[in-house]
């Protein structure tokens, strides 16, 4: 690990007042050390906010507010968050260890990178990490990549890399929002917004500025409540993370679909969700015919790679499996 | 490395009386500006200068404090291993892979290779060296690995019994199902895991507070 100068906060505006581009963030570090022993990451200075205030899960009258610094374990455990947005909790269980869990936080999940093994691989070409190097992953061993939202410009800005979140995907599926404050104020921007997909600079996994703080995250309560499940299909049982996963809440009433979302997870650079596709639903009847369909439609835009193109059905078998085991709950 | 590295200083419990854990650390120790750290007074370090400078820092550790300086970049495995002489806590992977490093922090447990040591300040800090009651007598689930073959070149075993107190005292361990998966973040390439769980399994039955 490169050496590096270390200073800690105790106030959100100090963490921002002494934020450069070559320094970082440190909250659980179980990505970003990770990372620095790897030389990927080789910041100056570690900001260390891991003790900022702002570890509280509080409930408020448009929903729950959670701090950036609270644990993900705490944040799974929390009786409010299990009663009003038991999502989160059930893909905050399916994501990492135990331990890991216990360390990690709410800001830094968000943060996590968008990657893949080539990009740890310095040997390897990574237009995420180096920009404009090519990407290892096209023509590599491509099972665990992307195949919705990929970018179709030059070989130099191409990356097939997923978000590996958990919690990000349920985090779509409930419409949060993601409380910043930076140089210039505050602002808030909804998860669906906070992802980007490649584009043409793949070194770029989220829309935040070098020199903003993620504060806290708001979960909004659905007009319409429903159930919700997150179906998380992985190579074993445990501690892996998503092949493809599905976070969906659904609201039936008489048969009929009232409301609905559904995020997908490991096949796209983001959280995957087209609104217009739930939109469609509302209305129709609950069943498989109506799944399927919007299964389809989600995937519709496909490009699978080389070893990857089992994604395409997994995720639409998954989409479907996720629906039903909500309507019939 | 130069010895000064190697320099522990060592509260005992009450904290009133120091000691040095290392006799060549006394020699160290003239050579070394005071314990806290001052800008400007650059340790005797094999740091070059111009680098960030090594902090002055005090870990609570299984009941203990001890004061050692640290750069920012020594994660916590590291400085319990190579510096305090505790190394029942293991590298597998470091990199938060295998739980062979797992202790405990406030009561949680920890990946103590993603861990800086530098950010462990105030914290209560448990190795697998302080889960025992006394020197004459093993924690209960110590005792049932032993009893259950819940080892066999033991290298994990520190961080599985670490992350098995943690299990039962969070109340994790009321279904073997259950047990496996609160255990998922400690991986066992020997293959030792039913006796694992037979001993988890073994010690909740047995109903005593651990
Ligand atoms: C072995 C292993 C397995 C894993 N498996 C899974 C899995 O199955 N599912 C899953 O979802 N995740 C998994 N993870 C990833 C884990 O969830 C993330 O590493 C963790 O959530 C990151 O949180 P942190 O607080 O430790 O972040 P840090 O490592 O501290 O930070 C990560 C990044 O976020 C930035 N950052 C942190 N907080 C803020 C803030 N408040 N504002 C702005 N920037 C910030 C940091 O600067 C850094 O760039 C796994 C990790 C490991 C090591
Ligand atoms: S998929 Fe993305 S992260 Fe992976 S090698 Fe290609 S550019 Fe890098
Ligand atoms: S050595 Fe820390 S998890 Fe493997
Ligand atoms: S006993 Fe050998 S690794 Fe677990």
């Amino acid at each position: 690990m490169k050496s590096f100068d270390y200073v800690a906060v105790t106030k959100p505006a100090d963490a921002v007042r002494l934020m450069e581009p070559q320094f970082r963030f440190i909250a659980g570090g179980t990505n970003l050390v990770d990372l620095m022993k790897y030389e990927i990451e080789r910041p100056d200075r570690l900001i260390d906010i891991s003790r900022l205030p702002l570890d509280r899960i509080e409930t408020t009258d448009a929903g729950i507010r959670i701090g950036a610094l609270a644990r993900n374990s705490d944040v799974a455990a929390d009786p409010a968050i299990t009663r009003q947005f038991p999502l989160l909790a059930e893909a905050l269980l399916a994501g990492a260890s135990p331990q890991l869990r216990n360390m990690a936080t709410m800001g830094g999940n968000l943060m996590q990178r968008t990657r893949c093994y080539y990009f740890y691989d310095a040997t390897q070409p990574c237009n995420k990490r180096e920009p404009g190097s090519g990407c290892g992953a096209i023509g590599g061993f491509n099972r665990i990549h992307a195949i919705l939202g990929t970018s179709e410009g030059a070989a130099k800005t191409q990356c097939i890399a997923t978000n590996p979140s958990d919690m990000n995907v349920a985090l779509s599926a409930l419409d949060a929002i993601v409380q910043v404050t930076g140089p210039k104020g505050t602002r808030a921007i909804p998860v669906i917004d906070f992802h980007r997909l490649p584009g043409d600079t793949p070194e770029r996994d989220t829309v935040l500025e070098a020199n903003e703080l993620i504060t806290g995250l708001d979960l909004p309560k659905p007009a319409i409540p429903g159930k919700s499940y997150y179906l998380k299909v992985r190579d074993r049982a445990s501690y892996a993370f998503a092949v493809v996963s599905v976070a969906t809440r659904l609201a039936v009433e008489n048969g009929r679909i009232q409301d609905v979302r559904i995020a997908l997870g490991g096949v796209a650079h983001k959280p995957w969700r087209i609104v217009e596709v739930e939109k469609n639903m509302v209305g129709k009847a609950a069943t498989e015919e109506t799944f399927r369909a919007a299964a389809q439609q989600l995937v519709a835009g496909a490009k699978p790679h080389e070893h990857n193109a089992f994604k395409v059905q997994l995720a639409q078998s998954a989409i479907v499996r996720a629906l039903q085991t909500v309507a019939t709950s | 490395m130069e010895y000064t590295n190697h320099k522990n200083y060592i509260i005992d419990g009450a904290g009133r009386r120091w000691f040095l854990k290392q006799s060549s650390a006394l020699v160290g120790m003239l050579a070394l500006p005071p314990l806290i750290g001052q800008a400007g007074t650059a340790p005797a370090s094999s740091v070059p200068p111009g680098l960030p400078m090594k902090r002055a820092i005090t870990l609570r550790i299984n009941r203990k404090a001890y004061r050692i300086e640290v750069e920012p970049r020594e994660t916590l495995l590291d400085v319990l291993r190579e510096r305090l002489d505790l190394i029942g806590s293991k590298k597998g992977c470091d990199h938060g892979q295998c739980g062979a490093c797992t202790v405990h922090i406030d009561g949680r447990t920890a990946n103590a290779c993603l861990l800086l040591a530098v950010m462990q300040q105030d914290r209560d800090i448990t190795t697998i060296e302080g889960l025992a009651p006394s020197p004459d007598r093993l924690h209960p689930l110590q005792t049932a690995f032993v009893e259950h073959d819940g080892l066999q070149c033991g290298f994990c075993t520190p961080g599985q019994i670490m992350s098995g107190v943690a299990v039962l005292r969070e109340g994790h361990a009321g279904s073997t199902a259950q047990i496996k998966e609160w255990m998922s973040g400690n991986i066992c390439r020997c293959g030792a895991y039913s006796g694992i769980v037979d001993a988890i399994e073994a010690v909740q039955k047995g109903g005593r507070q651990v």
